[in-house]
């Protein structure tokens, strides 16, 4: 028993997060629903690579953690604009 | 002592996130799912951040953590702003216990110009 048990509890709550959100993915009614959903999928896996440093003392997967953080930005303004100008027409 | 510290933020943060998660699936409408996922996976997201930070103290690795806790915390609001107007716009259907949409009687919805 140490604080290792509450950093392995800590990775497997992040992982049903992200399998929970997926459910929402698949059965989501409209296509922002699902946007929404993709969206926490990659915040979720900013939160893994973060947590994934602290355990193993690996600077590397920080960096990792920033390039997931910048794509699921841009993945997400580029779908609302898309929407957005299909709705117009 | 540290390692504790770690551990404990480590589990209220991956709390956090779970709980995003789980207001996304149980939630009634999108509107409601994306204020449940954005604040709690901010939040949680702030929690694994500080705990990194604490395990991994040399200085290189405190600067990436506090950049990407800043553009998360910077980002995370503009990009679901700008999916729920999308979906404004799109009439994605509201809750039907939803009380009040100030927006439904202004009369420059359609004015956007991007």
């Amino acid at each position: 028993m140490g604080p290792d048990v509450l950093l392995r509890a800590a990775l497997i709550m992040i992982t049903l997060a992200l399998f929970i959100s997926l459910v929402r993915v698949i059965q989501g009614p409209t296509l922002p629903d699902r946007v929404v959903a993709v969206d926490l999928i990659g915040i979720s896996s900013v939160c893994l690579m973060v947590l994934e440093a602290a355990v193993s003392k690996e600077p590397a997967f920080l960096d990792a953690a920033v390039v997931i953080a910048l794509l699921g930005f841009l993945g997400t303004v580029a779908y609302a604009r898309y929407a957005e100008r299909k709705g117009r027409e | 002592m540290m390692a504790w510290a770690t551990g404990w933020l480590a589990l209220a943060g991956a709390t956090l996130v779970l709980l995003a998660a789980i207001g996304v699936v149980r939630m009634p409408d999108i509107f409601t799912r994306m204020q449940a996922a954005t604040k709690a996976s901010t939040l949680g997201l702030g929690c694994l951040v500080t705990a990194a930070a604490i395990a991994l103290p040399d200085s290189s690795s405190v600067v990436r953590a506090v950049s990407i806790a800043a553009f998360v915390m910077l980002t995370s609001p503009v990009s679901n702003h700008v999916i729920a107007r999308a979906a404004y716009l799109t009439k994605v259907p509201l809750w039907k216990g939803t009380v009040v949409d100030e927006w439904s009687s202004s009369r420059d919805i359609q004015s956007s110009d991007w």
